[in-house]
């Protein structure tokens, strides 16, 4: 789960780590009242959306007074920010952050990951703050200094002494960076983050260190013993397709394509997503429905999937392990005897049972079409789709 | 021969008293697995498919001599009864339980590396189907009758996508001696490196199948080995060439965030280490079958 940066700097200034000065406004006019609030002469304004990049289009916008602020805000609000993380959609501008100005010196990469390799979590930090990290290790490699946690004691002052050296900080301010790392370790362990990063991490002239940006990613997996975390889940940030599939406990990702997906099982559901592409369609999603893929979870996958108006078409692929065919195939019929479906719907099933299933979708009488193999039913529905467009007359599966 | 699993392994169940985990004890026991007793603390005294419930792991190895432990404990709890396991000298732990935080399973990681190599506890999942040697016994939630037994080692994340490959390869007439599931969790208990040096020196085992996917640097590390070390046939699949970077793909380690983790990149990475790569998931049994030839 991502949270902004506002929040993401209010979690770790609990942890020691030193932030500017700053408010939060859901309005221009608030926005100005804000910033005389702090007093100051300059002011840096934030869109507060879920992805880095902001400064290049338009989301970052340093101000000199609270008319200045008023206007530059009345430009964000409401508008949808597309940057390289967020896809062509964009994302929607709802709550800006009104910073203090700092005079800065330099600018640090800092970032702490779960490094999958050594399987412990992993301080990056490169001394060319302020670029992507993409970018840093493209560029300039070298820069980059990494260091693991033993996650039996913890991060060692020691190894932070080092990171601090290794950036060049200066001697005098290296008690302050032990601090800032340290905090930052304890936010991550202790909030069970996946991620935190910093970038960038200033030094300002007046030799403060201090996070100027902010971006905390959480474990879903962990949620449940951080409620307060779990508050901060800002559903505007999120695709509506997938708000309301996390909503139902079903695991969905919104594609480009118009080919509906109902899986059971990730790898298997990637699987059928790869499939459709080798036969010349798109996927609209990843759905996967869970092992048991039980009528009532049939249903509610159904309904999502056409919640999306671009499905033009939908494959249905389950591998009955545990339960059987016959049980997954009424699921199917009752579903699509509930919910209205006027997209040709492909149902392939497979393993225990299958003869039983193939017959009581045959005798459904529903306009449903079958496949055997996944290859099959990849072409089947590609097929399906195709000639649906030709025609643009829609197969109906109705009552 | 097979790998981690035999007909004869003593296995214990970890929260055998649940709903779903009484379910799989008693399709375990009719497949043929010896389970010799269940794990879940307080319950000490009832019986579950008249096999003896223990309050702790120490008293169940102490009473059965169980060797082999499946957990089905919710993810809150999980992590520590995987340690227990590791505590209690068990040999071979499979995890079902899908959800488990990240930095549990660092922790448990980190313990279980308190035990010198050959006394170490190995560990497959969690988030997996778990393992089974066909015709032997198996220790998970698989459906048993779609594999048969033979001689081609499986080594897979993803529980479904496994199932596919099995009957696509019973199709054919082709057995399995050992089926693995190394689990969809970012932070695994076994990778597929662990398994293929399993594979490698199972006399039984004569061709390997690998089904990974996005996301995770471990089906790299694994083409170095088979580049390296293993000289039986390896054929590979890896689902997600259609996922996007920086999605979590359902599985919570399913996410392509670094270079070298997307499925087109594990694809040539492997092809260059030797490995047949199945170009697309329908036809997994026959690069198999064409391999074996």
């Amino acid at each position: 789960m991502d949270i902004h940066e506002y929040q993401a700097k209010e979690l770790l200034s609990n942890f020691g780590v030193v932030v500017p000065q700053g408010a939060l406004a859901y309005s221009p006019e608030q926005a100005a009242y804000r910033a005389r609030e702090m007093g100051g002469e300059r002011w840096v304004v934030k869109a507060q959306i879920h992805a880095g990049g902001r400064g290049k289009v338009g989301g970052v916008k340093v101000c000199s007074s609270d008319v200045e602020i008023q206007e530059a805000t009345e430009n964000m609000f409401g508008r949808k920010l597309v940057t390289h993380q967020t896809g062509p959609e964009g994302k929607g501008i709802y709550r800006v952050y009104v910073e203090a100005a700092v005079p800065i010196d330099r600018e640090i990469y800092l970032g702490f990951v779960l490094d999958r390799t050594s399987q412990r979590v992993m301080i990056v930090a490169s001394a060319e703050g302020g670029m992507e990290i993409e970018d840093i290790s493209a560029n300039r490699p070298d820069s980059i200094v990494r260091a693991t946690v033993e996650p039996a004691v913890g991060l060692q002052e020691f190894q932070c002494r080092e990171i601090a050296f290794k950036l060049g900080v200066e001697a005098g301010m290296v008690q302050q960076m032990v601090r800032t790392l340290q905090g930052c370790f304890r936010a991550f362990t202790e909030l069970d983050a996946t991620m935190v990063e910093i970038n960038p991490l200033v030094i300002t002239k007046d030799n403060r260190i201090m996070a100027l940006d902010a971006k905390m990613t959480f474990d879903d997996n962990a949620l449940f013993r951080h409620p307060q975390i779990s508050e901060l889940r800002d559903k505007s940030q999120e695709d509506p397709r997938e708000s309301r599939a996390a909503d139902r406990g079903l695991s969905y990702v919104g594609l480009d394509g118009n080919i509906g997906c109902i899986v059971n099982g990730a790898g298997l559901a990637m699987a059928t997503m790869d499939t459709i592409m080798l036969a010349g369609g798109a996927p609209a999603n990843f759905l996967d429905i869970g092992g048991g893929a039980t009528p009532e979870r049939v249903a509610k996958a159904f309904r999502l999937v056409l919640s999306d108006s671009k499905v033009e078409a939908i494959l249905v692929n389950i591998f009955a392990g545990i339960n059987r065919c016959d049980w997954v195939a009424e699921g199917v019929v009752q579903a699509l005897r509930e919910v209205e479906v006027n997209v040709p719907v492909i149902v392939r099933l497979a393993g225990t049972n299958v003869e039983e299933g193939q017959k009581i979708l045959a005798q459904s009488g529903l306009p449903l079409i079958r496949a055997t193999t996944l290859m099959e039913a990849a072409e089947r529905v590609v097929g399906a789709w195709k000639s649906d467009l030709e025609q643009s007359t829609k197969v109906r599966a109705v009552k | 021969m097979s790998i981690y699993l035999d007909r004869d392994t003593k296995v214990l169940v970890q929260g055998i008293t649940g709903k779903m985990a009484r379910f799989h004890t008693k399709d375990m026991i009719a497949y043929g697995t010896n389970v010799v007793g269940g794990v879940v603390p307080g319950k000490a005294g009832e019986t579950v498919e008249g096999v003896p419930v223990f309050n702790t792991m120490k008293e169940a190895v102490a009473a059965t001599g169980a060797e082999a432990t499946l957990v089905f404990v919710p993810p809150p709890f999980a992590a520590d009864s995987i340690m227990e396991a590791a505590d209690a000298a068990i040999r071979y732990c499979v995890c079902i339980t899908d959800g488990i935080p990240a930095q549990d399973m660092i922790r448990v990681k980190r313990y279980m590396y308190r035990y010198p190599k050959e006394r170490r506890m190995v560990l497959t999942g969690p988030n997996c189907a778990g393992t089974i040697s066909p015709g032997k016994a198996m220790l998970g939630i698989m459906p048993g009758h779609i594999y048969l037994q033979g001689h081609a080692g499986i080594v897979g994340r993803s529980g479904t996508l496994g199932y596919e490959a099995a009957a696509q390869l019973k199709e054919r007439g082709i057995g399995i001696s050992t089926s693995v599931g190394i689990g969809g969790d970012p932070i695994n208990g076994s990778s597929f490196r662990d398994i293929l040096e399993q594979f490698e020196s199972d006399p039984d085992t004569h061709v390997i199948c690998m089904i990974g996917e996005i996301g995770g640097p471990q089906e790299a590390e694994a083409a170095e080995y088979i580049r390296d070390h293993v000289t039986k046939p390896v054929v590979a699949y890896v689902a997600g060439l259609t996922a996007p970077k920086g999605r979590t793909m359902g599985h919570a380690g399913a996410i392509i965030s670094a270079f070298g983790e997307s499925a087109s990149e594990k694809v040539e990475i492997l092809t260059a280490a030797g490995v047949t790569v199945a170009a697309n998931p329908a036809v997994i049994g026959e690069t198999i079958a064409s391999v074996m030839q």
